[in-house]
């Protein structure tokens, strides 16, 4: 029963805060001999397990220590030497691999939010119903995501727990500590970020 | 109460549309519509997927305006069964799958006359649907 994380986006789907709360947990580290059973590739400049899905690994996990060493993308944190040839040589093995998911960068979230925003006028748009709001809660296996448009345009969105019922008393109170803290404030300019 | 119901095949194409209790009519061509919602399921599958705090079993599920309630229910093929209900209504995957099992693969799929990545025209799938749907208790 937790609460993810929250952020605000402007009426125009740019995001003006974040910011995570008890975020679990996902590493594993694990012991391979060669030859690797986890078939690797590259995506979005980064180390992820394609293939191969075992002991608490699942597919989409990142790469993130290779016997303990950081691992930066594609090359070693430390000396900037290929990843994946080492991997490739057999007289590194036995070899300790570390997986796990990497949090969202802020360009991400940036990212998302903004896709959030369009999502929350499709939904409006595809309502069979006439005068529908846009998306006020949305389901997935992992999280639920609670959200609440003010009359003004600004979103409060915030990820849950999925067993939570929708957290309207907490969206109220983070709208009213927005317009307490954010908007009283002499020095914030409408629709930038909140610092 | 069930509005309508969107079966998409996996590369996009609405294999399905048919409509109950719904009060505003689409303002769109029926075909744009169709690709709006399919476009509307393909970012929402990736947006669950990328902010979701723990790896994904099934993804995105549902989710609900004020006036109306989205069900999504995807098959390993990449079949993807959408139905839209009113907002009272529970969880309904175990139905989709359902209708995935008893009426798609069995009218459909099982009908060799079928193509599966074209419009179904089969008035016998059709019938078969209409019944189900109608005996749904949240109808």
């Amino acid at each position: 029963m937790a609460v993810y994380s929250v952020f605000v986006v402007s009426r125009g789907g740019s995001l003006i805060y974040d910011i995570d709360y008890n975020v679990p947990k996902t590493d594993v580290e694990k012991t391979f001999g060669y030859p690797l059973d986890i078939v690797l590739k590259v995506f979005d400049e980064k180390l992820t397990v394609d293939f191969g899905a075992r002991d608490g690994i699942k597919i989409g996990h990142y790469l993130l220590a290779v016997n303990g060493r950081p691992v930066q993308g594609t090359v070693f944190d430390d000396d900037r030497t290929d990843v994946r040839e080492f991997l490739g040589q057999q007289q590194n093995y036995p070899i300790s691999l570390k997986f796990g998911r990497i949090k969202l960068t802020v360009n991400e979230k940036i990212m998302l939010a903004s896709m959030f925003h369009s999502l929350f006028a499709f939904g409006c748009q595809l309502s069979p119903e006439e005068r529908s709001s846009g998306i006020q809660i949305l389901e997935a296996d992992t999280f639920k995501l609670h959200c609440r448009q003010t009359l003004t345009g600004i979103k409060f969105i915030v990820l849950t727990d999925p067993r939570l019922p929708y957290v309207e008393g907490l969206l109220k109170r983070l709208y009213e500590l927005y317009s307490d803290y954010a908007l009283k404030n002499p020095y914030y300019s409408i629709d930038m970020p909140i610092r | 109460m069930i509005f309508n119901l969107y079966i998409f095949d996996r590369l996009g194409t609405c294999v399905l549309y048919a409509e109950w209790n719904r009060k505003k009519p689409a303002n769109l061509p029926k075909d744009e519509e169709f690709q709006n919602m399919y476009g509307m399921l393909f970012s929402l599958r990736s947006f669950v997927k990328r902010l979701s705090p723990l790896d994904c079993k099934d993804g995105f599920l549902n989710y609900q305006t004020s006036k109306y309630k989205l069900h999504y229910y995807e098959t390993p093929s990449g079949l993807k069964l959408v139905m839209n209900t009113s907002t009272d209504v529970g969880d309904i995957r175990e139905t989709l799958r359902q209708l995935y099992g008893q009426i798609y693969v069995e009218y459909v799929v099982k009908n060799p006359l079928c193509p599966l990545d074209k419009p179904i025209t089969s008035d016998f799938f059709k019938d078969k649907l209409e019944t189900f749907i109608k005996a749904l208790p949240f109808y």
